[in-house]
């Protein structure tokens, strides 16, 4: 599963706005086919944090240095624009909360999923048509929906696209902002379930955002926990919620409620 | 196989006034390739916190947990994880799984994470869950719906579909009737005799003299309150 250098590299990433802190000093590594949660409560840093590696926002310091398939690992903040651009076309994907973040919602289902298909170069409609109705099958959509547009789709059903779209063009690093914040408990433990799937079967590494600990028990390897724009603790997954060692981790731990 | 080395453990609750729980210290024991080891004493004793270190889902304040050449107490969590996948089997209490996930990819994920095809791996799991009784028209629903007998056969199932070198048991015979007890029984002395090295806890004294080749009292471990 591991090869010889980690997947994603993560050096002392650090972003303020102004005089407040954003994100400070944050340092790990991503090994191929590794899920990483991060928690902490709205505003601990881990929206930026996600953001300043996936390139959205520019860090004050730090590096993020990805293993490339051309030329090995490579800080993709240094790199060229268009080739940044390239890499989150083809090897990164990026899932957000909101799915009309991620979707174009005035074009079709299928439109979606193939626009990044023609992005990394896909010109045969016959292909790229078939392709969309292989990726919505997988994300269970039903098929005569691929004319449909996501403004017709259900919550649930527009997250499902959004992740069709992202990995349509068998990306190795999936980075998830709260994949499942907003949508109901049934609809989410499907999200889930597709995720665990797909994630397994394409051998995706991804760093998971959520507030949801539950989440993060059933599909993160590693989690890392945020406060006030630092790590507080990270470790195993079930280590870290099972013998949480930092005051706020305990605090986070003990406030779940139980059904 | 397991090798546990002056072992501690302590609590820091933060959260109540700073409170310092010394539960263990000096803790040491053994399990060798073929043995089937019970650790006993009383509740409270530290049974499962013990378990829970060579799990690796509680951290080691001090000394040394060795599995299979792994060294647990300052593990990279890719370490500990690459030692689950293949050589470290667990037979928890509770099943914790992805809700609407059918029972025999339940069973059958162990075998997809270590590369196995989907249909050996579905058969591999099938045979496993015949065995314990559970019927073949519950396969495809989830496990969250069964009832606690049938949910501790699931995860048992999970724990014996691999045939671990390595395995922790927590009380595995717990809320199962006689017939499924005896089944269970028997998978241990399987593991047992094919060379793996089990740790379990059980309560069940009549399992414990049946598949238990040695005992080890951890009420020495504890720290005195």
């Amino acid at each position: 599963m591991s090869g010889a250098h980690p997947l994603l590299s993560v050096q002392g990433l650090t972003k303020s706005y102004g005089a407040r802190r954003g994100c400070a000093d944050v340092s790990f590594d991503l090994w191929p086919g590794e899920v990483m949660g991060i928690v902490g409560e709205s505003g601990s840093g881990k929206s930026t944090l996600l953001s300043c590696m996936a390139g959205n926002l520019t860090p004050d310091a730090g590096a993020v240095v990805f293993d490339t398939r051309t030329s090995g690992p490579r800080d993709v903040l240094a790199m060229p624009e268009p080739e940044r651009r390239m890499l989150a076309r083809t090897d990164w994907a990026f899932v957000h909360q909101n799915p009309r973040d991620g979707l174009r919602m005035g074009v079709s289902a299928g439109g979606n999923v193939g626009e990044r298909l023609m992005g990394v170069g896909a010109r045969h409609y016959g292909q790229i048509r078939a392709q969309a109705t292989d990726w919505l099958g997988r994300v269970e959509i039903a098929a005569e929906r691929i004319d449909d547009r996501p403004a017709q789709f259900s919550g649930g059903m527009q997250q499902r696209l959004q992740i069709a779209r992202n990995l349509v063009t068998g990306p190795r690093l999936v980075f998830m902002d709260e994949p499942t914040g907003g949508l109901d408990v049934s609809v989410q433990a499907r999200l889930l379930d597709l995720m665990r799937g797909l994630v397994r079967q394409m051998g995706l590494s991804a760093v998971i955002v959520t507030h949801d600990l539950a989440v993060v028990r059933l599909l993160a390897d590693r989690l890392m926990v945020m406060k006030d724009g630092l790590v507080v603790e990270e470790g195993l997954t079930d280590q870290v919620l099972d013998d949480p060692q930092h005051a706020y981790t305990q605090l986070l731990v003990s406030s779940v409620l139980q059904v | 196989m397991i090798t546990v080395r002056d072992v501690a453990k302590r609590f820091t609750l933060h959260n109540q006034g700073g409170a310092v729980l010394e539960v263990m210290d000096g803790a040491a024991l053994e399990v060798g390739a073929g043995e089937c080891v019970g650790l006993v004493g009383a509740s409270g004793a530290g049974k499962s916190t013990l378990m829970r270190m060579i799990w690796g889902n509680y951290r080691i304040d001090a000394g040394s947990i060795r599995v299979a050449g792994v060294e647990l107490a300052g593990a990279a969590p890719r370490d500990v994880i690459a030692l689950r996948r293949g050589t470290l089997g667990h037979v928890s209490q509770f099943l914790r799984v992805v809700p609407r996930v059918p029972t025999l990819e339940v069973v059958a994920e162990p075998l997809r994470v270590l590369g196995m095809d989907a249909t050996e791996a579905e058969t591999r799991a099938g045979a496993i869950l015949s065995r314990l009784n559970i019927p073949e028209r519950l396969w495809p629903l989830s496990p969250t719906t069964f009832s606690g007998g049938e949910q501790q056969r699931v995860n048992i199932a999970r724990g014996f579909v691999h045939p671990w070198p390595v395995l922790l048991l927590d009380e595995p015979t717990a809320s199962l009737d006689a017939g499924n007890r005896a089944v269970v029984l028997s998978l241990i002395e399987e593991a047992r005799n094919r060379g793996a090295a089990i740790l379990g806890i059980f309560h069940d004294e009549g399992a414990r003299t049946q598949v238990c080749t040695r005992l080890v009292d951890v009420s020495g471990f504890a720290v005195a309150a």
